[in-house]
């Protein structure tokens, strides 16, 4: 057993400012944060700075710690749901089908090919959202507000397709175990038809405004890189770190709800900076589209649900009058159906990288532990690595691109 | 544009002659406190999104006189904290409302702000009304825009009618003692 | 590479009292070792011509209060992204004495994680370069993860039993 030779791992030596190194300037001290309007959530970054260099850094996260995973061994798994919504806002739909496609791969539940295709076709709408946003907001911290203003407009326009499916914009909480909650609505589906044929001319426009604007490639190309075996060894997963050259993408590789189905590219990057990392996010949404195209042209007839009468509701209709549906209803809500025991993880690929499940049941109504993998916890903390050596205005758009949304941080 | 119409807000109501106009200078300086709030946003989680919503285009915070965001605090008048508040976020937020200027209000957005809302755990305060008094609550999680809106039209309210020496007075001295705030 | 292989392979190089537990979760294959030999198999496993097991996917705690000398445990996911093979590995501590080896030296990204293992279960990483609390206050005097402890706020009063007509 001893004779296990240890591996010269690529983590050894990540370089400390060294003491006797001379610096040009007296060093000084810089709290970024926590509640700073550039970093776009509540992270502390105490930096030490020669000049307008970044020597180095020291991250401060768990400012909007919720202990979701306290919470969760606390609650049905019915009741989860709520707090999934919660963690990476921005596509909340994604946390959702995660969610609801672990607990079904727990129970056996199989999905009807029609709520997968919804499903699909949801997940890429949030998935359009977030990079919306992430893309956006970079443009805005390289000094380009007019193109946030303009393809925010755009998400509007999903939240609307969010509220004919569930009723709400930001928290969706949508779908159940074993499919859809509601079928999608001829609203619905004019309104999805409309974005897939307006939403390109405004990517175009935002695009065209952007990404041969001279200052925002000087701002951004080689900005914040990390080579692709780094961003490997700190966890990277998801666009950041497909612009570091690696194609894994959990759609592609372990595909789930149907996504084999589907003809869509894998972009990578090359260098892993800023520029590849918003091309790749914005080549991420035409394939998305590419996606939800084809989900809508072969969208499958049949149920939206599965039949599982002790996990999905019944309808309400049924429940006033059908003595067997008000109890089934009654257990759901009140969370008194026992799971079944067992371990499992599934795993989506979420706005920003694997989020991943890992749920252990004891047989009792609530999970015995649920640990999420948050994609950006874990990328968060190469950020110093990224940042070192350059000056403060570029660490601001390294961060920016690299989408970390505090909710899904510090859970 | 040429159907462009042009808003203006009502004129207080005061004695008007040939050349000119009496009214309270309560009602005046309300008048334009409430028509040009700083705010401040303190976003922290999913409420702050519905926030960057509100100011953006479509709902745009920006018609009520709210164009700029005040990211400093020295210069904002409205605090409004959007988002979960957690323990260790906590001495942040007070020191974050003691920076700001008199007069000041703020908004508690969201359930989590009020009052913790789903969160009723160890880690999170149960309400930002612990630490800071706060005008106006805003319901919902995260609440829609428009109801943002209406918390923000509410505190013009406030600004609107508030007596010129409430700021002075020992009933505000003592609300602020109550919160250890001198 | 089927998981029958992976296991095999494991207990022959590392003997059976070493890696146990062998259930295959959903497809996925579980096992368990010591805390002894977690940094060496994680090696092996890097290094492993064909396995390669280079991607730590997620690493957390674990408390089971009625498994006497067992009660903690921390739970590794692999990936060998080259073979599209996952991996879960387990190993449990006495709460007396909750001392894992860390594996920052072998990934990066298992830094913050067992930050938050300890954070939250109090499972010491012996040799991590800054195991402090990450998400919690640092005044925090507890490991909140642990089953004994309560979710609830404590400082709420709106949920006592007057109110609730008991
Ligand atoms: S009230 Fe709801 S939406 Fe708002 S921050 Fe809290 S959990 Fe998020």
């Amino acid at each position: 057993m001893s004779d296990v030779a240890l591996v010269s791992s690529p983590n050894v030596g990540i370089a400390k400012p060294e003491e006797s190194k001379k610096y040009v300037n007296e060093l000084t001290t810089l709290n970024l944060g926590p509640t700073h309007p550039a970093t776009h959530g509540i992270f502390q970054n105490i930096l030490t700075m020669d000049g307008e260099t970044i020597i180095d850094s020291e991250q401060t996260v768990g400012y909007i710690h919720r202990a979701f995973e306290k919470i969760a061994e606390r609650r049905p798994l019915y009741q989860i749901t709520t707090l999934t919504d919660r963690m990476n806002y921005c596509s909340s739909p994604i946390n959702n089908m995660g969610w609801h496609m672990t607990v079904e791969k727990l129970l056996g539940i199989e999905v009807p090919k029609r709520a997968q295709y919804m499903r699909v076709i949801m997940m890429e709408l949030a998935r359009i959202a977030d990079h919306i946003i992430c893309n956006s907001i970079l443009a805005v911290d390289t000094g380009a507000m007019t193109g946030f203003l303009y393809v925010m407009q755009w998400r509007e326009n999903i939240y609307e397709i969010y509220e004919e499916l569930c009723g709400a914009r930001l928290t969706t909480n949508m779908g159940r175990f074993g499919g859809m909650e509601r079928d999608f609505s001829a609203e619905a589906i004019r309104k999805i038809k409309h974005f897939l044929s307006e939403f390109p001319k405004a990517l175009r426009e935002f695009e065209s405004m952007v990404k041969r604007n001279r200052i925002f490639m000087d701002r951004t190309i080689g900005v914040g890189g990390i080579s692709g075996e780094r961003a490997l060894n700190y966890g990277f997963t998801g666009p950041n770190l497909r612009a570091a050259g690696i194609d894994y993408d959990v759609r592609a590789m372990n595909p789930y709800s149907s996504y084999e189905d589907f003809e869509f590219d894998v972009p990578v990057g090359t260098t892993g900076d800023t520029y590849d990392r918003f091309l790749v996010r914005g080549e991420e949404m035409w394939q998305s589209l590419r996606i939800i195209q084809q989900a809508m042209d072969n969208l499958p007839e049949g149920p939206y649900h599965a039949d599982a009468p002790h996990y999905y509701l019944p309808p309400k209709q049924e429940v006033y009058r059908n003595m067997e549906a008000l109890i089934y209803h009654f257990k759901i809500v009140m969370g008194e159906i026992d799971a079944p025991v067992g371990e499992v993880y599934h795993s989506v690929e979420g706005g920003n990288g694997e989020l991943g499940f890992y749920l252990v049941s004891d047989g009792g109504r609530t999970p015995y532990r649920l640990k999420f993998r948050r994609p950006c916890y874990i990328y968060y903390q190469a950020f110093p690595e990224m940042i070192k050596g350059s000056t403060l205005s570029d660490a601001i758009i390294t961060m920016s691109s690299m989408n970390v949304i505090a909710g899904e941080l510090d859970t | 544009m040429s159907d462009r119409t042009i808003k203006t807000v009502e004129a207080p109501q005061g004695l008007e002659g040939q050349g000119f106009f009496a009214a309270k200078l309560d009602d005046l300086v309300g008048l334009a406190r409430a028509n040009s709030l700083w705010p401040l946003p303190f976003a922290t989680s999913c409420c702050g999104i519905e926030f960057m919503a509100t100011m953006a285009s479509h709902y745009d915070l920006a018609r009520f006189g709210a164009e700029r965001i005040s990211f400093s605090a020295r210069q904002a008048d409205v605090l409004m904290v959007m988002g979960t508040i957690a323990k260790k976020m906590a001495p942040v937020v007070k020191q974050v409302y003691l920076q700001m200027a008199e007069p000041r209000w703020v908004m508690a957005v969201g359930a989590c702000a009020s009052s913790g809302g789903v969160f009723d755990t160890y880690s999170v305060l149960q309400g930002i009304d612990r630490i800071i008094p706060v005008d106006v609550y805003v319901p919902g999680c995260p609440p829609r825009p428009e109801q943002i809106l209406d918390g923000f039209m509410q505190i013009q309210e406030l600004a609107k009618t508030e007596q010129r020496r409430r700021r002075e007075s020992p009933e505000y001295k003592a609300l602020l003692n109550s919160y250890g705030i001198e | 590479m089927t998981n029958e292989q992976i296991a095999q392979d494991l207990v022959s190089k590392f003997g059976e009292d070493k890696i146990y537990g062998i259930v295959e979760n959903y497809g996925l294959l579980n096992v368990t070792t010591s805390v002894d030999t977690i940094v060496p198999l994680l090696h092996y496993l890097y290094q492993h011509p064909t396995f390669k097991f280079q991607f730590l996917t997620d690493l957390g705690g674990i408390h089971f209060p009625d498994a006497v000398g067992q009660e903690l445990g921390v739970i590794y996911h692999l990936h060998s992204l080259e073979n599209n093979v996952r991996l879960i590995i387990k190993l449990y501590v006495p709460i007396e004495s909750p001392v894992v080896p860390t594996i920052t030296k072998l990934y990066a990204a298992a830094d913050w994680m067992e930050r938050e293992a300890f954070d939250f279960y109090g499972i010491l990483f012996e040799g991590h370069p800054n195991l402090k609390r990450i998400l919690n206050t640092d005044d925090m005097d507890y490991h909140p993860m642990r089953k004994e402890y309560p979710m609830e706020d404590a400082t709420r009063q709106d949920k006592i039993d007057a109110l609730f007509g008991r």
